[in-house]
């Protein structure tokens, strides 16, 4: 870990010794490690530490970008001199809107010490606890990450933020006699978190999805494990919650902004400074994230922006900016990255008592998007979907596949449950209720 | 370099490794992103690191840094050393690699234009030409055109004695057409989608694609998909174009013929394998007219290369004959313990054959797909088209999903036409396709030949925790499979 008054170092040296017109400087580091399992034993075993400077620079409208990830000064000089020659090369960008100017930044928490210096003797017992729990009968993989991130961001306006934080990150996937089971936790603090009691319930899963009946395709009504509601919310916040795919006209919210397209129990919002989730508190451009409320009682209410779209709508960024230095980033425009779905008042009990017969789904799997204007999304059930008759879980069945509007499925919630998991992504993490959704159409079964 | 390597494997045997291999990587990239006109992104990358693989007290441990000093080597080193006991407070039997392997040599990617030397005007001209000409038809909203170049040095030095250079240059490029109207969203791209293809070759792979010439038509049939009737619903014949095929074989055969995820491995994650080892040598995986190949050795494949990151060398394997499964991709530990299940046999050697690669210095090596080719038939496409009576050819993939033991799939194609009486007629949109994998593949009863065979690139495989994103290719031609269900309307 660089630490706040090293990466101030850094980056303004080099922010000073850039002759560009215009730079920007994110600064990345990552120092984690994760210990991965597999039939019954630890498999792979692995620590990185890495720092990665993105450089942006302009020249009036011509817009540059390097990465490195040495920090000498000759290479962090050597990057920002690659970015100048590519927007020396680079046509005019019209919408570039310039660099943002500085804002407060407020610290918000999200660094735990204890998590920080987990160490790999405490993630392997834990991964051993969680073995004996599975016993000789249960076949028990998964992972346990934790590590320490940092981001900070200056730019020749004056920009400078630093925020640190710890992640724990840990799944499992337990087998036994023919089903199985999954949990999976986020933290950024190691109070609270243990493998044992999360992995029980993945134990218990998996041994009542042993021998599952086959169950024809159609349309059922769903209750959904909050795993498989991330997987839902996360389609709906990655390919439309962005003002890029609204300006381009390719987002579910296009002609729904103000009008009651979802479900009256359907509340989402973002917030990078809410420590029920995994805090952020400005994004890669250095503008602090507000808390903005994507769907409000089943209206949509718009989406996130960053300096460039906001510019275009001449409104100011909310403080989602991706980095652009990034080739995997640079064109997805910016997004929802601590997302939040409003809890209910339900236990899961009470979510199946309203299903007279329906499908009880604990995650999906490998869901890929097939049509963008009503988020239509095709993957498979996985580890545990069950058939409910009566309000009652019956048996287990196969796995499905569904291909399903999440407007409309999303439109359909007919209750939302009062307990949330806080669940990882690559950016950030979702905090999400079960639900009960009244139609969910599954077009096809596997032979498990 | 050599200092680091030294040091490494020394201190590794000092602090009581029984193995250790370590990895130095240096990659430079380069990515150009075009979007309705503007360059959006020109992007320069530098990423260098070293990886340290310890086998102690029998169970693996790996550390790496992105600083490339004595000190931190020392330290990565011990870290390895010390993840790797504390691994063993959890294993169920001691890591077996069989034979040490040592090999030294060197290897570099032949290209016929280094796409480093060429000037960035250049590269961006071409760019801006090609999103200009599908600017140019009316209806287009949004435009990309996408260029990646990617140089990788590494290092490979172990215990047993092996050190390794190697210099795998890729490039890809692609161009992408949408439009949207009255609610509907279309698009295609060209050569291939998810961004670009790619292969192991220099700047003379983007030449021959020729983007400028084929964007006025890749751009006038995301107009016509908007007015397109969708594909129907019916079980019927599908013909699938090259792309299509190719990443059919990814994630049908490719993945499901890992068997690191065959051994539950990815248990968690990615998933098992329908192909479970009772079924090698057995198990018929297709009809007579699949053959399909894992060959590290093909030219231009981006899962070409001299040695895996174990430093095993390249080379061909059968997967398929004739239908029938019979080959696996291995590494060291998952091929000795093939053996000790199975025995030996003319489909179980124990010896890795070659695919354990990891995407960067700060991961694992783990089983990827090389070059996984489905070998040419004999059909030319037109004849093909003009012996299928009544059916469906769709073209470039729009989106993928498949179970989590590589069985139950569904694929959708960016575009579509059916075909009445051996003529291509109406164009299709929002073209579907799903089946189980055993079944789809024994349903293939041609093949197109070598003259439509193309080597394509896959450079977004994810697979393993943390995510490694590998890059693998896959050599497919049109062919055609019966009684399929299709549909269109989502």
């Amino acid at each position: 870990m660089l630490g706040e008054a090293e990466a101030r170092r850094l980056l303004l040296d080099a922010l000073a010794r850039s002759p560009a017109e215009q730079t920007e400087l994110v600064l990345v580091s990552w120092n984690g490690a994760l210990t991965r399992f597999a039939n019954n034993a630890i498999h792979q075993n692995v620590a990185e530490r890495d720092v990665q400077v993105l450089v942006r620079v302009a020249s009036g409208r011509r817009v540059g970008c390097a990465v490195t990830n040495r920090l000498e000064r000759n290479a962090l000089e050597r990057a920002v001199e690659q970015a100048r020659a590519a927007a020396r090369a680079a046509p005019e960008q019209p919408d570039f809107p310039g660099l943002p100017d500085p804002q407060p930044v407020e610290p918000v928490g999200g660094f735990d010490d204890a998590l920080a210096s987990a160490s790999p003797d405490w993630r392997a017992r834990q991964v051993q606890a969680l073995l004996r729990l599975a016993g000789s009968d249960a076949v028990a993989a998964g992972a346990l990450e934790t590590g320490v991130h940092e981001v900070a961001v200056a730019n020749s306006r004056g920009v400078f933020c630093y925020h640190t934080g710890t992640r724990l990150h840990f799944s499992t996937v337990i087998h036994a006699d023919g089903g199985s089971g999954y949990a999976e936790r986020a933290a950024w603090r190691l109070e609270g978190f243990d493998a044992v009691s999360a992995g029980r319930l993945a134990v218990e899963r998996a041994r009542k999805a042993a021998r599952p009946r086959e169950v024809a395709p159609g349309t059922y009504t769903v209750v959904l494990d909050p795993y498989a509601v991330q997987a839902v919310v996360g389609w709906m916040a990655y390919a439309g919650a962005g003002a890029l795919a609204v300006q381009e006209g390719r987002s579910w919210m296009n002609g729904r902004v103000g009008t009651a397209a979802l479900s009256e129990r359907v509340t989402v919002w973002d917030d990078g400074r809410d420590l029920d989730g995994i805090p952020a508190p400005f994004d890669f451009e250095g503008v602090p994230k507000q808390r903005v409320v994507i769907v409000e009682r089943g209206v949509p209410k718009g989406p996130v922006y960053d300096t460039q779209t906001a510019a275009k709508e001449g409104r100011q960024s909310t403080g989602h900016a991706l980095p652009r230095a990034w080739p995997e980033t640079a064109s997805i425009g910016p997004i929802p990255t601590n997302v939040f779905l409003a809890p209910g008042d339900a236990t899961v009990e009470e979510l199946l008592e309203g299903v007279d017969r329906g499908l009880y789904v604990t995650r999906f799997w490998y869901t890929r998007l097939v049509h963008p204007r009503d988020c239509v999304v095709t993957g498979m059930t996985r580890d545990g979907v069950f058939w409910i008759e009566g309000g009652e879980v019956a048996y287990p069945v196969r796995n499905l596949r569904f291909t399903q509007g999440y407007v409309q499925a999303l439109g359909s919630v007919e209750g939302v449950g009062a307990e949330t998991y806080l669940l990882g992504d690559r950016f950030g993490a979702y905090r999400v209720p079960a639900l009960r959704v009244a139609e969910f159409t599954f077009t096809g079964v596997t032979e498990f | 370099m050599d200092e680091l390597v030294t040091r490494v494997l020394n201190a590794a045997e000092l602090a009581g490794a029984a193995y250790a291999d370590v990895r130095v990587v240096e990659t430079t990239q380069q990515s150009l992103l075009v979007r309705n006109g503007s360059v959006q992104a020109v992007s320069w990358t530098e990423d260098v690191g070293f990886g340290v693989r310890v086998v102690a007290d029998g169970a693996w441990g790996f550390a790496s840094s992105h600083r490339i000093d004595s000190e931190e080597a020392e330290r990565v080193t011990r870290l390895a050393v010390q993840i790797a006991r504390a691994s063993a407070l959890a294993k169920r039997e001691d890591v077996d690699l069989g034979e040490p392997v040592v090999q030294r040599g060197s290897y570099r990617t032949p290209v016929e234009v280094d796409p480093f030397a060429v000037s960035l005007e250049t590269k961006l001209e071409l760019l801006l030409r090609a999103d200009q000409e599908m600017r140019r038809v009316v209806g287009v909203t949004t435009t990309e055109v996408e260029a990646v170049f990617i140089r990788q040095r590494k290092t490979f030095a172990s215990t047993e004695g092996s050190l390794l250079t190697q210099e795998i240059v890729e490039t890809g490029c692609g161009i992408q057409a949408t439009a949207v109207r009255d609610g509907e969203v279309q698009r295609r791209s060209y050569p291939n989608s998810v961004g670009r293809h790619q292969q192991t070759r220099g700047w003379e792979f983007v030449v021959e694609q020729d983007l400028v010439g084929n964007a006025p038509r890749i751009a006038e049939e995301a107009v016509a998909l908007l007015s397109a009737d969708p594909c129907p619903d019916e079980v019927t014949t599908l013909i699938l174009g090259g792309s299509q095929v190719a990443l059919q074989i990814h994630e049908s055969c490719g993945h499901a013929i890992e068997l690191d995820r065959v051994f539950g491995a990815e248990a968690a994650f990615a998933g098992t394998s329908f192909l479970t080892p009772d079924k090698l040598g057995n198990f018929r995986y297709g009809s007579e007219v699949v053959n399909i190949t894992a060959d590290a050795t093909l030219p231009g494949g981006l899962g070409t290369f001299g040695w895996d990151d174990e430093g095993v060398p390249a080379q061909r394997v059968d997967i398929v004959r004739e239908g029938l499964f019979v080959g696996y991709l291995t590494d060291r530990e998952t091929a000795r313990r093939l053996l000790r299940l199975l025995g030996p046999s003319p489909y179980v050697t124990g010896v890795s054959n070659g695919t354990s690669r990891a995407s960067g210095w700060n991961r694992i090596p783990m089983i990827r797909m090389t070059n996984v080719n489905l070998l040419p038939g004999t059909w030319a496409l037109e004849d093909l088209i003009a012996d299928t009576d009544r059916g469906v050819f769709m073209d470039t993939n729009r989106s993928w999903s498949i179970d989590d033991r590589r069985l139950n799939f569904q694929f959708g194609c960016e575009i579509a036409w059916e075909i009445q009486n051996g003529r291509r007629t109406r164009m299709l949109r929002n073209a579907l396709y799903t089946g189980i994998t055993p079944e789809f593949w024994r349903s293939c009863d041609a093949v197109c030949n070598a003259d439509q065979w193309v080597l394509w690139g896959t450079p977004n495989c994810g697979k393993g925790e943390p995510m490694q994103v590998g890059h693998t290719g896959h050599g497919a031609a049109p062919a055609r499979f019966r009684n399929v269900r299709v549909f269109g309307k989502v």
